[in-house]
């Protein structure tokens, strides 16, 4: 599936529930399936510095496409970061840079999206594509 | 004098709204306090009625807009208890006035010097001085705290010596809600010659310092945690200490008399006031202080000592919640934390219950390393939060302990 598809799939799955604890309970059960990251990388230097909980990811290239990898000491926020990584996890560099994620809004889960919040969500989003346009640029040479 | 709280809330125009389709229950007020009609109308009136220059126009608008100014001084004066009207020093907020006190003390701090910083400093009260260090040479060293949250005095007393120059004390704690023996240490302080900072941020809106009586060299508040508005806040500092410190910024308001060669330096309190100030912002503290004091601080804190003593009492009662600092000495703030739950996951869920709270480290890092906490959950209650918002904040607590465990 593209990213664009898997998005929709994403935003199907959360219209199935009407008010937000069931959605929050949904975001919590897919945290709790986050594919972990190889505590050999959970360090310093794949920290994405928020300002509240502690979110590290971790990227790869295998076979042209990147996997992303990633944990967080909080719940939600590990849910959203699963959202994220179903989303982008197995895509081309290219089909990641260009990416939006608007779904995050359509989903209901805005609030997290917004820049005040603090939650290291926007800067995870921007180090995910940072990611894919260093590998784009590798491929490059 | 029982207080009114159903009268109180209908002054406060922000409490009526809604957050996520529920009544909000404000409970972050350590981080900024709600404004009520009185001091908004006051800001209002000030920018439709009188809004001009102070004290340098012959105008008449810019003359009731100087009396006006300077009368909020006076009821500063007057709270507070200080001698000389200038002595107070209307800055933008407390960290504006730790960082004119840090920074006139560069001239004065000498190599092997020392400074005293309490292990529970909020970071606006750590920062400057360790700048302030690197600028002299002098060094910082830590009021160690105990398990309840308390400072550990006898350390306080054996790090004293003929070296200490300086001595940094929250009055309360905003991380833990502490209330710190101030008194005692500015006297064990002046044995030693040294001068002591007492920041009041989060001290003001729960108690009414009497400065005069504490004896204190330096004290600070900001005026957004006692129902007035951001971005103004009083620095009391003792006469000749305020003549011993170089002016902080250079500017208008702040001379005697400009020419290329030489600048003289306006008396106090303009000497630390260069600019135009933020003269809306001073009128209103001076109405938030007379909206404060017509509650009266007596009754405010009877009030909000019930309201910690019920909130306590409530939280304890859920499974796996532990509460930081156990001081018998605190004010109405209360940092949790559910056993094996993020603060942020919490303050998430409550969130969306309507509920404000506070969560992270509350810019008090060394506070919750010394716990080897990630952070906590701060609810901070006003005098105008109720015994119902602290049963939803129960409730809330509960729901967000079934949801995320
Ligand atoms: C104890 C303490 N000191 C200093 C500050 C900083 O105050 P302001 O941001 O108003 O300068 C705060 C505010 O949270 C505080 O709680």
């Amino acid at each position: 599936m593209s990213i664009a598809e898997l998005q929709e799939e994403l935003i199907d799955e959360f219209a199935l529930f009407d008010d937000w604890m069931e959605k929050y309970e949904h975001l919590i059960e897919l945290g709790k399936s986050l594919p972990l990251i190889d505590p050999a990388f959970k360090t310093e230097e794949h920290i994405i510095k928020g300002c509240q909980s502690r979110v590290w990811l971790h990227a790869t290239l295998d076979k042209e496409k990147v996997i992303f990898t990633a944990d967080s000491d909080a719940i939600i926020t590990k849910g959203i970061i699963a959202v994220l990584i179903r989303v982008f996890s197995g895509h081309s560099p290219e089909e990641i840079a260009e990416a939006d994620t608007d779904f995050i809004d359509t989903i209901g889960l805005k609030e997290h999206l917004s820049p005040t919040r603090a939650n290291g969500l926007v800067s995870m989003i921007k180090q995910m594509k940072l990611y894919a346009l260093a590998f784009q640029a590798q491929q490059k040479n | 004098m029982a207080l009114d709280v159903a009268q109180i809330r209908d002054d406060f125009p922000i409490l009526k709204r809604t957050v996520n389709g529920k009544p909000l229950v404000y409970l972050d007020n350590a981080a900024t306090s709600q404004k009520p009609q009185q001091v908004i109308d006051c800001i209002v009136d000030y920018y439709s009625r009188y809004n001009a220059n102070i004290h340098r126009g012959v105008h008449t608008l810019s003359q009731e807009a100087t009396e006006a100014y300077e009368s909020a001084r006076k009821k500063v004066q007057a709270h507070f208890n200080i001698g000389h009207s200038h002595e107070v020093i209307l800055t933008s907020g407390t960290t504006h006035g730790i960082n004119l006190v840090a920074s006139g003390f560069t001239s004065i701090m000498k190599q092997g010097d020392e400074i005293l910083v309490s292990a529970m400093e909020h970071h606006s009260n750590i920062v400057p001085w360790q700048m302030l260090c690197e600028r002299t040479g002098a060094q910082m060293k830590v009021i160690p705290m105990l398990e309840d949250g308390t400072l550990d005095m006898e350390a306080y007393q054996a790090l004293l010596s003929q070296s200490t120059k300086l001595v940094f004390v929250n009055h309360i704690s905003n991380a833990l809600g502490t209330i710190n023996p101030i008194a005692q240490m500015i006297d064990r302080a002046h044995e030693y010659g040294a001068a002591v900072l007492v920041d009041g941020a989060q001290a003001c809106s729960h108690i009414k310092p009497d400065l005069r009586e504490l004896d204190v060299d330096f004290y600070v508040t900001s005026a957004h945690k006692l129902c007035g508005p951001t971005g103004i806040g009083m620095l009391y500092g003792k006469e000749e200490w305020l003549k011993r410190l170089p002016p902080y910024q250079g500017g208008g308001e702040m001379i005697a008399e400009v020419t290329f060669e030489k600048t003289t330096y306006a008396d106090l309190p303009h000497k630390f006031e260069a600019g135009t100030p933020n003269i809306a912002g001073g009128i209103a503290f001076g109405a938030a202080l007379d909206y404060l004091n017509g509650i009266g601080f007596e009754a405010i804190a009877e009030y909000e000592a019930g309201l910690l003593e019920y909130a306590t009492e409530e939280l304890l009662k859920i499974p796996g919640l532990r509460i930081y600092g156990s001081s018998s000495e605190r004010t109405s703030v209360i940092s949790f934390n559910l056993e094996d739950i993020h603060p942020y996951d919490v303050g998430t869920i409550l969130d969306k219950l309507g509920i404000a709270v506070r969560t992270g480290h509350h810019c008090a890092q060394p506070v919750m390393d010394f716990y080897r906490i990630p952070g906590t959950v701060r609810a901070s209650f006003a005098f105008y939060n109720t015994r119902e918002e602290v049963d939803k904040l129960v409730e809330g607590v509960k729901k967000a302990q079934m949801m995320l465990s």
